[in-house]
């Protein structure tokens, strides 16, 4: 977890005061906001946070800008504390019909360099009074850096395309479906997009614009029963070699390529390798990168697994049959400039259940707010749907 | 010398402002589901004794619960999972939503479609609210709406978290604020200051998943001990050192919870194991144990002389809770998830597509019960309090009371 030094929140001061002049809270509140975002996990700086809560909920309402901008750096936990003070300003104002400082939160909305979830909370206040604000910003938004902000843009391209006549506008329906998928970064939204554009005939590359690996080595069975694999460092986990046989759980296995075409990277293990019970086996992948950046290994699968990123365990989910979802498990990691390894333990246990035999798993690589990021050697496919391009 | 002034100060600063109607947490104040001499209507229906139905944002399938003239409730929304979190309070006499915050979840927010990231019922002490998510946040606000502390157990301990979803609710005794959160990740039980949100303590717990709520033991000497229900143990504590009491070993449901009433302990357990055990006890007796009494999804709830389970099959048993003998049997329909409340001379049952059934209490089989449907899902136990039925249904917050 981040938190800023003081230093750092005079920096976030300061960039509001001088896109929000206006503003001028009637008590200097720096004391009580640099202890609520002092607020640490395990219940670690509560007490101070707890008092200082009670002053910052009683500010002015001309303080809301400064108040969110308490959110900027800080832990989502932080943002939580934040967000409960600025709600309470906002509603004893709203309360006594009284106005919020509206010019003061667009602008504040308008400036990327606060927090993504500042900025919502921004909109949202600004919404509650000024009743044109959706339909004036919401087109701004459609790449904005919150994701919560962008869904409002990508909700609209949607609407307005569903509202032309496919047949008669064909070509603009598709375009501004295409702008909504380019954009979209919810899965609700990815999926109504690419749905619509198949049905217009348009191509469309769901796993390249989610960044889902598709193309794999597989390596199994290895034993799991009684779940002794977990612990157990196959050959794998020592050392990557492709060329190699070793003695499995049935007999002799060796690496075997398998390339998903499921729309969100489903690798189907039961179906790859056969439906083993106790079993664990590795999938490979080799991801190069353009340049040394941050990156999310988000994971789904039903199964326990293990995550190694060039070598280092990212992720450990010892975890059988509580569900598969999108993005279930994210990993922060760090891909260097080049080529980077992905090493993933897929256990399956012995559970006899029909809902417990399903042994697969999905993985994708992007930023922090879900924009693929795709090894520089990946096979793509030309179209709109790349992340961050709108045209062919 | 520091010892004795804490016990001084102790209960002052958890003196509270409540009301004998008060329905405080999960099961009500007592964590019985009785809602006592109360007399609700029971000609129950969309349009039959509703004195009002107020809209509610997102989903939940938490219970309501009631201080003084305030209704509180919990929901989450979101587009793909639910990680926005509502804490949501309204005026118990006309409806009127009084206020409403927001956050936004810090923990795993997965679940199965039928639930969602408010699973738990929130629980006051009269002062403050506690809301708890599936997502293991943990909220308190005073009943105004201002947080006093906010913690994201989630972040605290990343594993903890079954992406079925979670659902047991917190439970305020002593002065702590008690969770329970049990998974394959992580499992454990804390106890958390009510002031502050400091965790007072944390016992780790078997890894495995587990749904069942801390239940209150407030045995014949009102002294207090909170029950921890696990697969394969249950066991009793001090609420605000974490203390074990005591402990059983046996095999446990992991979805209904247990119900102490005096100097009993109804744990679904082998259908039904009735343990004879106070908040003192160092061993506890078994008193009875009944596979005929088997609890579904709903909590054991008893009456005077005699215990009412729901089982999965939507039977209304009744039992004898000195011996354990099936008195009668009703056959309701549909599924059921919300434990019924007791009230007045009549235990209320709601099944999971919102039809009521109300049923007369007592040892004798009682006539066919009266129906009426709601015409919303209903996977949340309700709240009695001053003559009126509070339910939280899919898509709306109801009052029903009599004219």
């Amino acid at each position: 977890m981040r938190l800023l030094s003081c230093s750092a929140a005079a920096v976030a001061l300061a960039w509001l005061f001088s896109s929000a002049p206006a503003a001028e809270p009637a008590h200097d509140l720096s004391p009580e906001l640099a202890k609520i975002r002092a607020v640490q996990p395990k219940g670690d700086g509560h007490r101070d946070a707890v008092a200082a809560m009670k002053k910052v909920s009683q500010a002015d309402a001309a303080a809301l800008p400064i108040v969110i901008a308490a959110m900027d750096d800080s832990s989502p936990l932080v943002e939580n504390w934040i967000r409960a003070a600025a709600e309470a300003i906002a509603q004893k104002q709203v309360d006594k019909n009284q106005p919020l400082p509206l010019a003061q939160l667009e602008l504040f909305l308008k400036d990327t360099r606060h927090s993504p979830r500042g900025r919502r909370l921004a909109f949202e206040l600004i919404s509650l009074q000024d009743k044109t604000a959706q339909e004036r910003l919401i087109p701004t938004l459609l790449n904005d850096p919150s994701v919560e902000l962008r869904r409002e843009a990508v909700k609209k391209a949607l609407d307005d395309a569903a509202s032309i006549s496919t047949k008669e506008n064909k070509e603009t329906a598709a375009k501004l479906y295409q702008n909504a998928f380019a954009a979209a970064r919810d899965l609700d939204q990815i999926k109504v997009a690419s749905a619509k554009l198949k049905e217009l005939g348009e191509a469309v590359d769901v796993p390249t614009q989610m960044g889902f690996i598709t193309g794999w080595k597989l390596l199994g069975p290895f034993d799991n029963v009684g779940e002794v694999g977990w612990d157990t460092a196959y050959a794998p986990e020592k050392g990557v070699d492709l060329t190699k046989s070793y003695a499995g759980q049935k007999g002799e296995i060796s690496w075997v390529d398998h390339t998903t075409t499921d729309d969100f990277g489903i690798v189907d293990l039961a179906k790859a390798l056969d439906k083993h019970k106790g079993a664990v086996t590795y999938a490979y992948a080799e991801f190069v990168a353009d340049k040394a950046q941050p990156a999310d290994f988000r994971l789904g699968s039903i199964n326990a697994t293990k995550l190694w990123v060039n070598g280092k365990e990212l992720a450990a989910n010892h975890v059988y049959h509580a569900g598969i979802e999108i993005d279930q498990y994210i990993a922060k990691g760090e891909l260097k400039a080049g080529k980077n390894t992905i090493l993933l333990k897929v256990c399956q246990n012995e559970q006899k259940e029909v809902w417990a035999q399903d042994w697969k798993f999905q993985l994708r690589v992007c930023d922090k707010i879900g924009s693929a990021i795709l090894s520089t050697d990946r096979p793509v496919t030309r179209t709109s749907a790349l992340p961050g391009k709108n045209v062919r | 010398m520091r010892f004795r002034y804490s016990l001084l100060i102790l209960p002052l600063l958890f003196a509270t402002n409540l009301h004998a109607a008060d329905w405080l947490q999960f099961r009500g104040s007592e964590n019985r589901s009785t809602g006592g001499d109360t007399k609700l209507p029971t000609e129950i229906s969309s349009d039959k004794n509703v004195a009002w139905k107020s809209p509610l944002v997102g989903k939940g399938v938490s219970g309501p619960i009631v201080v003084g003239k305030k209704v509180f409730v919990t929901a989450s929304s979101g587009p793909v999972v639910q990680d926005r979190l509502h804490v949501l309070c309204f005026d118990a006499d006309s409806g009127k939503q009084l206020w409403h915050r927001q956050f936004w979840a810090t923990g795993r927010c997965f679940h199965h479609p039928t639930s969602a990231n408010a699973a738990p019922t929130p629980a006051s002490d009269g002062q403050r609210v506690y809301a708890f998510f599936s997502s293991n946040d943990l909220v308190c606000l005073d009943l105004d709406g201002n947080l006093q502390w906010y913690r994201g157990l989630g972040t605290d301990y990343p594993k903890a978290g079954n992406d079925v979803g979670m659902s047991s609710s917190p439970l305020v005794a002593g002065g702590a604020v008690v969770v329970q959160s049990e998974s394959q990740g992580d499992a454990f039980a804390a106890g958390l200051d009510v002031l502050t949100g400091e965790t007072l303590w944390r016992e780790d717990r078997k890894l495995g998943p587990n749904w069942a709520s801390p239940a209150l033991l407030r045995d014949k000497e009102g002294k207090e001990a909170i029950l921890i229900q696990s697969a394969t143990v249950l066991t009793a504590h001090e609420p605000r050192s974490g203390k074990q009491i005591w402990k059983y070993d046996t095999s446990c449901s992991i979805i209904p919870s247990a119900t102490a009433v005096g100097d009993k302990v109804f744990l679904p357990a082998k259908g039904l194991t009735v343990l004879e055990a106070t908040a003192t006890t160092t061993s506890p007796e078994v008193a009875w144990e009944s596979n005929k009494l088997s609890p579904g999804n709903s909590s054991p709830v008893i009456v005077g002389d005699q215990v009412y389970i729901l089982n999965s099959a939507g039977v209304l048993t009744c039992g004898d809770v000195n011996e354990g003998t099936v008195l009668w049997q009703q056959r309701l329909a549909g599924k059921f998830w919300a434990t019924p409340v007791v009230a007045g001379e009549h235990i209320y049952c709601i099944n999971d597509a919102g039809k009521c059934f109300v049923v007369k209490l007592g040892a004798e089989k009682p006539a066919e019960p009266i129906t009426g449907e709601l015409g919303e899902a209903v996977l949340a136990s309700p709240a009695v309090s001053n003559g009126a039925l509070f339910l939280r249904t899919e898509k709306h917050l109801w009052k029903i009371a009599g004219q």
